[in-house]
């Protein structure tokens, strides 16, 4: 298990003052001036060989990202945008860095802006996070009357301008483009890629999306060495990370511990087990709502990282944790999750409007029993002609958890259905 | 998606009082001039702080500050789903019904919520006092079930306490500090620590940057050194073991 010393987030629970005095007597904006001494290229080196991979879901290596941005500055600015929109079901990590742990945040983003010679940066947070975005406003303006940043920021000559952009509730909005759009004061409709951002972002000029945590870890990275942050989890899956564990375990939490911890060393010693025993689980969603469900059976030894949770079909995600006990009707689980992607899909492409509805509708019909046998092999016809055929990834979202569900629990379907059947029958014969 | 639609009875004018113009001015200055539809979100967040829900006036009005057509911002309001379309009660209360928070029991939650109110979601009660919305993943998962009253998050409530949250409104009382209802620090564990035990403030152990620095130049300058160099002679061996 990860020690103390090797926790990034020392104020995870908010136990510390989150201030600027707190932050700086935790090791924040220690040298920041000698970091950014060190160069740009010496900034993305360090953050491409600490094999950081980004922490808002989809694990694309965070100091390649930052070196797909113009290296130098022309007429047209560059931007860092931070994605705080944080909303996928399970998923509470960002919202303890932004309210307990904004110097960190906010350090990164001066950081980051450097090595990618932005000027600006604009974090923006959903709007249900009001006293998160006032604790980190208040940082801010601390931040900004230290010196720490603004036109000479912490007295490296770099001037940057980092601004606070509350969101008004859409889930969507956590897809980068859509990201954008809402920036700009738009519906948030995805764009479509290329042009990536990297070339055409926010105002049409480079821009790069980065998650909170892959923004707030950054700062910790480079201070004490990429080697450091590589000697935690197996190759490819470097570093610590922030888990969310919600649902039926004893004490649901969020904790940094190692990458690749196995699943239930995660649940066991920091959570106090699955209710009522491993024995009694039923089935865990790894990695946010988007991610198919695992049966308990992978549950017993899969690996909380990247490579394992692709191996076994599903994701890492953002790495919240949503365990299941046997009491759990798992069909009207998910059936949750796709009245969840009914209600946020933007609208954009048909595929996804039409096509979440659709799952919806048949879900809960599942969820009854009230089905044909055959449906369930059109329900996952159907998901695959979601999947891939859309803009952004919303629809593969929407179309994994029923597939999950399909590949692990079709017998339960199936006896819901036939259950559901014989019932009707009964009824029949004694009319 | 979710189909929203603005009230009928819609107010004849809407104006910023004077301390939400300055705060509206503020906000425009954060963008880049020719910019400043950025602001649409945050106006419309304003205009319903200022109101308690957002008109087809106060739309226009923002446009008209932010040099947008009014479909624009119509758009825009009828998009995202904390604007609220029509007036709702002075206590609004959220309740998420997602997945983390079904888990642990937010049908419970929302019982109480009905019962106590006796509305449902998208309900007014009849004097005006609360209004309810069920809402989808609300972000605090692991402080599951969470009801939201206004801007705070109350979590890990469930049938009693929420009944013990309305009630305290109902009376007109100061609500405790928002936050878990049930002592919690943050989304820590609740009881033994299971992390964080540490005294956060032990100096952590920093890389030689002098180093670094000259192990960064010398791969630099292998690396060019290597691509200026004549390619060396066929046949060359495939992969080479590490």
């Amino acid at each position: 298990m990860l020690a103390d010393k090797d926790r990034i987030f020392t104020n995870l629970y908010g136990r510390h003052d989150w201030r600027l005095a707190g932050a700086r007597a935790r090791g924040d904006w220690d040298g920041t001036k000698e970091l950014m001494d060190m160069g740009q290229d010496w900034i993305i080196d360090e953050m491409k060989r600490s094999g950081l991979r980004g922490r808002g879901g989809a694990g694309f290596p965070t100091g390649l990202k930052w070196s797909f941005m113009p290296k130098v500055e022309s007429e047209r600015p560059h931007y860092l945008v931070v994605n705080a929109d944080e909303g996928e079901p399970g998923t509470c990590k960002d919202r303890d860095m932004l309210r307990y742990d904004p110097h960190k945040l906010i350090e990164g983003c001066l950081l980051a802006s450097f090595a990618m010679r932005a000027h600006a940066c604009y974090i923006y947070i959903r709007g249900e996070f009001y006293n998160e975005a006032s604790n980190l406003q208040v940082a801010i303006d601390e931040a900004y009357d230290a010196g720490l940043i603004g036109n000479n920021s912490c007295g490296s000559g770099w001037k940057f301008d980092l601004y606070l952009h509350r969101g008004a509730g859409a889930y969507i909005c956590g897809e980068e483009t859509a990201l954008i759009e809402s920036l700009e004061g738009r519906k948030g409709q995805p764009r479509l890629k290329p042009p990536f951002p990297a070339g055409v972002g926010l105002y049409g000029c480079p821009t790069t999306v980065n998650n909170v945590e892959s923004i707030a870890v950054a700062p910790t990275i480079l201070r004490r060495g990429a080697s450091w942050f590589q000697s935690f989890g197996r190759p490819n899956n470097a570093g610590t990370k922030v888990f969310c564990i919600s649902g039926n375990v004893n004490r649901p939490c969020n904790v940094e511990d190692a990458m690749s911890i196995p699943l239930k060393e995660l649940i066991e010693k920091h959570c106090g087990g699955v209710r009522g025993g491993w024995d009694n689980l039923q089935a865990v969603i790894p990695g946010g709502a988007s991610v198919p469900v695992l049966p308990k059976s992978i549950c017993d030894t899969v690996l909380m990282d990247f490579d394992a949770l692709r191996d076994v079909k599903s994701g890492l995600g953002t790495a919240a944790v949503m365990v299941m006990d046997k009491s759990v009707d798992v069909v009207a689980a998910i059936s949750r999750l796709s009245t969840f992607y009914q209600h946020e899909s933007c609208g954009q492409c048909t595929p996804c409007r039409e096509g979440t509805g659709w799952l919806a509708r048949v879900m809960k019909r599942m969820v009854k029993g009230e089905a044909n046998l055959s449906e369930i092999d059109t329900l996952e016809q159907v998901t695959y002609q979601i999947e891939g055929h859309t803009i952004c990834a919303l629809g593969d979202a929407a179309a994994w958890p029923v597939q999950g569900l399909i590949r692990h629990f079709r017998p339960e379907l199936e006896r819901r259905i036939r259950e559901y059947r014989d019932a009707k029958t009964r009824d029949k014969a004694a009319a | 998606m979710s189909a929203r639609v603005m009230a009928e009875n819609q107010p004849e004018s809407f104006k910023f009082r004077a301390e939400f113009l300055e705060r509206a001015h503020r906000i425009i200055a954060k963008y880049p001039s020719s910019r400043q539809a950025s602001a649409v979100i945050p106006l419309l967040d304003l205009a319903q702080r200022q109101e308690g829900w957002v008109s087809r006036a106060a739309m226009e009005h923002v446009g008209e500050m932010l040099d947008m057509a009014s479909i624009r911002v119509m758009e825009v309001a009828t998009f995202y789903t904390m604007f609220k379309l029509a007036p709702a009660g002075r206590n609004h209360l959220q309740v998420c019904t997602s997945l983390s928070c079904w888990l642990r029991g937010s049908n419970d939650v929302v019982k109480a919520c009905k019962e106590k109110l006796g509305i449902g979601f998208g309900e007014v009660t009849p004097d005006g006092a609360f209004s309810m919305e069920e809402v989808e993943c609300a972000g605090a998962c692991v402080n599951a079930p969470v009801v939201a009253v206004g801007d705070d998050y109350y979590e890990d409530v469930d049938y009693a306490s929420t009944g013990k949250l309305i009630e305290a409104l109902r009376r007109g009382e100061k609500l405790p500090n928002h936050g878990s209802v049930t002592g919690r620090d943050g989304s820590a564990p609740a009881g033994d620590k299971t992390s964080l035990t540490d005294d956060p403030t032990i100096k952590i152990p920093k890389q030689d940057l002098a180093a670094a620095k000259a192990a960064f130049e010398k791969a630099k300058a292998d690396a060019a050194a290597k691509a200026a160099a004549p390619p060396p002679p066929p046949p060359k061996p495939a992969n080479p073991a590490p």
